[in-house]
């Protein structure tokens, strides 16, 4: 009860990591009334995700340390719906799933944000590598994080204003070794933790064997861009646009995967001059505050490089030709003139 | 012990261990330090601690000081009955089968889950939708093949009485060789097991559902009853449960089960005043129901739903305004996993995570009711508003 702060009362998402400790820390520090809360996200067998009974020891440890009150959320129901049987299903339709993204749009900043406002708690704070700044008329915007290497501004894109009214992310002004050294210095245990790796719920045997267990895939051929067969694969579900390694076929020159094709299971391979494209349709366009200018940058994976572009409606117009977007992949928008705003987020067609 | 102003409504999770429970084990661990099984006067006083120990928890439960063995929990003695009676009738040749219920506490369900990996066959009897054994269809289940046969004395989650009575003369008329084990750990506060459980060959208690400390429990094991052990190694407890004695433990079980049983009308009747108060304010919230029938709850157990709120969010606000509660089973984390109770009991997984158990004990008060009806009828009211949960036409 010693964080009975008039600043307000936040309920911060401790997966059990470094950051998310910090973030709670850092919370506590400047006088909220701060409450941790970690999400059993995933009922599997696995004990290695970021859902593990360790990781909830952990947070719960912290939340000991900083004298603040922990509970433990089962969104196990809906993580399973909306973010596995969405991955799963994106692979059957030969798309590239973000199921970071999905569970941040659906579960964290979804379920987990209506909870925190049913409780009547006032903020969620996370700890992601991104910023929520006060700007112009006192509407909050998003920005990326300080340490551009950590940057996480990527997968929180989808956020609109109204969220982010209500949305904290502590260590966004801070670099990971300043979140370390953070942890280190107030002797919590997660200090020295290593950074989460992939998806949570992939664990043993990796992304393939997951595919493997759950999706329903069919092998095809490798066909080059004029359609003619030049080899076979086992499955076309594993396969992702852009992908070099794993091809399984000998050729002269480094090829890719240019298109992947559910309906037919053919995955069609290519050189790098045939995945540049001067354009990518989008879907499900979201806007932090309202439409943006039509000069933006874009980026289209969690640390790709972001490049100029214009959004035309359902198009995003790259300056320069751009390597392909695999479909289904998220694309964040940010401001031309100020790279570090986000303005937006989109889907690949 | 603790905060004055904390409604301590988890009874059945752990109780406040009793003040002179709690002197007479830091006595034992102040001055009887010495280990049972010795020889000079240092373990003889120990072992004279213990065997007391053994004589009070015996008389309390309706047994002889032989035939108590002390475990580190109720969890151990449940998987000693278990493992150690299957593993003993399937050596005897006595049958393979094994008949439990599907409410059993997980420490009985578990381990029989796990022997049938072992290539024994386990039954689990259903339950009414009161939360009582089905005695037709647990019937159904016994044959001269039945070696075990467990049902709870009473249930952890709804509080219901099971009829071990009636349980106990359906095996004996259908199978003559079984085993039987009641796991007695929510009865010992409530009924008297030793009536109760006469002619039950096993029985687990554990202390810190009495006012005793965690990590200590018992198992009855009844005359010449085939066990085998869990834990072998130096033959203490009459070889059925080696390891060193846990002497202060088994001092306070003894004194906790004891000052239980002496105060247990008293007790009944006190809480079963402040029960019907608890609970009477809070079925008349509109769209809530109880789980369990009433007709055969101890004195101690709430568990009532509210349709549309999400337990989690209740137990939250709840416990952000000083009310400990609970819902469905607690794993380590501290999340709750949905009830398999109550979906035995044919609860739809919105009501059952909908549910919550308040439970209370010998250390609960007015104040306690008092603090749960200020906060539980407005946090469900906050929570519906939330959800624009539209209330249910009650029948």
């Amino acid at each position: 009860m010693s964080s009975m702060g008039s600043l307000g009362s936040v309920m911060v998402a401790m997966s059990g990591g470094v950051d998310s400790s910090v973030a709670a820390a850092m919370l506590v520090d400047e006088g909220y009334d701060v409450t941790g809360v970690t999400l059993k996200l995933w009922g599997g067998d696995s004990d290695t995700g970021c859902c593990s009974a360790s990781d909830t020891d952990d947070a719960r440890r912290v939340a000991d340390q900083l004298g603040i009150a922990h509970y433990v959320f089962d969104f196990t129901d809906s993580f399973h719906g909306d973010v596995v049987d969405t991955y799963v299903a994106d692979h059957v339709a030969g798309l590239t799933p973000n199921p970071c993204v999905e569970c941040n749009r659906t579960i964290k900043f979804g379920r987990l944000l209506e909870r925190v406002d049913a409780l009547g708690i006032d903020l969620l704070a996370t700890g992601h590598h991104a910023r929520v700044e006060i700007g112009p008329g006192g509407r909050r915007q998003l920005l990326r994080g300080h340490d551009s290497a950590k940057d996480q501004s990527y997968v929180v894109a989808m956020l609109s204003e109204a969220q982010l009214q209500r949305v904290r992310f502590p260590v966004g002004r801070l670099t990971k070794a300043d979140v370390r050294e953070h942890a280190a210095r107030i002797g919590l245990r997660t200090a020295t933790k290593p950074d989460s790796q992939d998806v949570c719920f992939i664990t043993r045997g990796g992304r393939r064997e997951f595919l493997r267990e759950h999706v329903a895939d069919r092998a095809g051929s490798f066909v080059d861009g004029a359609g003619n067969v030049i080899g076979e694969h086992d499955g076309y579900a594993r396969f992702t646009v852009g992908q070099r390694r794993g091809l399984g076929i000998a050729m002269g020159e480094r090829r890719f995967v240019v298109d992947v094709d559910a309906g037919s299971a053919a995955v069609t391979i290519g050189t790098p001059s045939d995945l540049l494209r001067d354009e990518v349709s989008v879907r499900d366009v979201t806007f932090v505050d309202g439409p943006p200018l039509a000069e933006i940058s874009v980026q289209a994976r969690a640390h790709g490089p972001a490049v100029a572009a214009r959004l035309d409606g359902g198009r995003v117009l790259f300056a320069a030709p751009q390597l392909r977007v695999a479909p289904g992949q998220l694309i964040a928008l940010y401001d031309a003139h100020d790279p570090d705003v986000v303005v937006g987020s989109a889907v690949a067609r | 012990m603790q905060e004055a102003s904390i409604a301590y409504l988890d009874h059945a999770a752990t109780t406040p261990i009793r003040p002179d429970v709690l002197d007479a084990m830091v006595s034992v661990l102040g001055h009887d330090f010495g280990n049972p099984s010795g020889g000079h006067s240092v373990a003889r006083a120990a072992k004279a601690d213990l065997e007391a120990a053994r004589e009070s928890v015996a008389s309390d439960l309706g047994a002889s000081p032989s035939e108590i063995v002390f475990t580190n929990s109720g969890t151990e003695a449940d998987n000693l009955a278990i493992f150690g009676a299957a593993r003993a009738a399937r050596a005897a040749g006595h049958g393979d089968a094994i008949v439990v219920t599907s409410i059993e506490h997980k420490a009985v369900l578990a381990a029989a889950r796990r022997l049938a990996t072992e290539g024994f066959s386990v039954s689990e009897a259903p339950v009414t939708p009161g939360g009582i054994v089905d005695l037709e269809a647990l019937g159904d289940l016994l044959d001269e093949q039945t070696g075990l046969v467990s049902l709870m004395l009473v249930n952890n989650e709804v509080g219901t009485i099971q009829p071990l009575p009636e349980v106990v003369e359906l095996v004996r008329a259908r199978s003559p060789r079984a085993v039987i084990h009641t796991d007695a750990v929510q009865a010992a506060a409530w009924v008297d097991v030793a009536t109760l459980a006469a002619d039950a060959e096993l029985i687990s208690v554990s202390a810190h559902k009495l006012g005793g400390p965690k990590g200590t429990g018992a198992l009855v094991v009844r005359g010449l009853t085939p066990l085998v052990p869990l834990l072998e190694g130096g033959g203490q407890e009459h070889g059925r449960r080696a390891g060193t004695s846990n002497v202060a433990g088994a001092v306070g079980l003894a004194q906790a089960l004891r000052a239980t049983v002496d105060e247990r009308d008293v007790t009944i009747a006190r809480v079963t005043d402040l029960r019907d108060r608890l609970r009477g304010r809070l079925l008349e919230i509109p769209d809530s129901w109880e789980n369990g029938d009433a007709a055969v709850k101890v004195a101690g157990n709430v568990h009532v739903g509210f349709g549309g709120v999400e337990s989690e969010a209740l137990l939250v606000l709840a416990d952000r305004a000083g009310v400990c509660a609970a819902a469905g089973s607690s794993c380590s984390s501290g999340a709750t996993e949905p009830s398999y109770v109550l979906a035995a009991m044919g609860l739809d997984p919105a009501d059952a995570g909908a549910s919550i158990r308040l439970s209370l004990g010998f250390a609960s008060a007015d104040t306690d009711v008092d603090r749960a009806l200020a906060v539980l009828p407005v946090a469900v009211e906050q929570l519906r508003a939330a959800g624009g949960t539209k209330i249910r036409a009650t029948a």
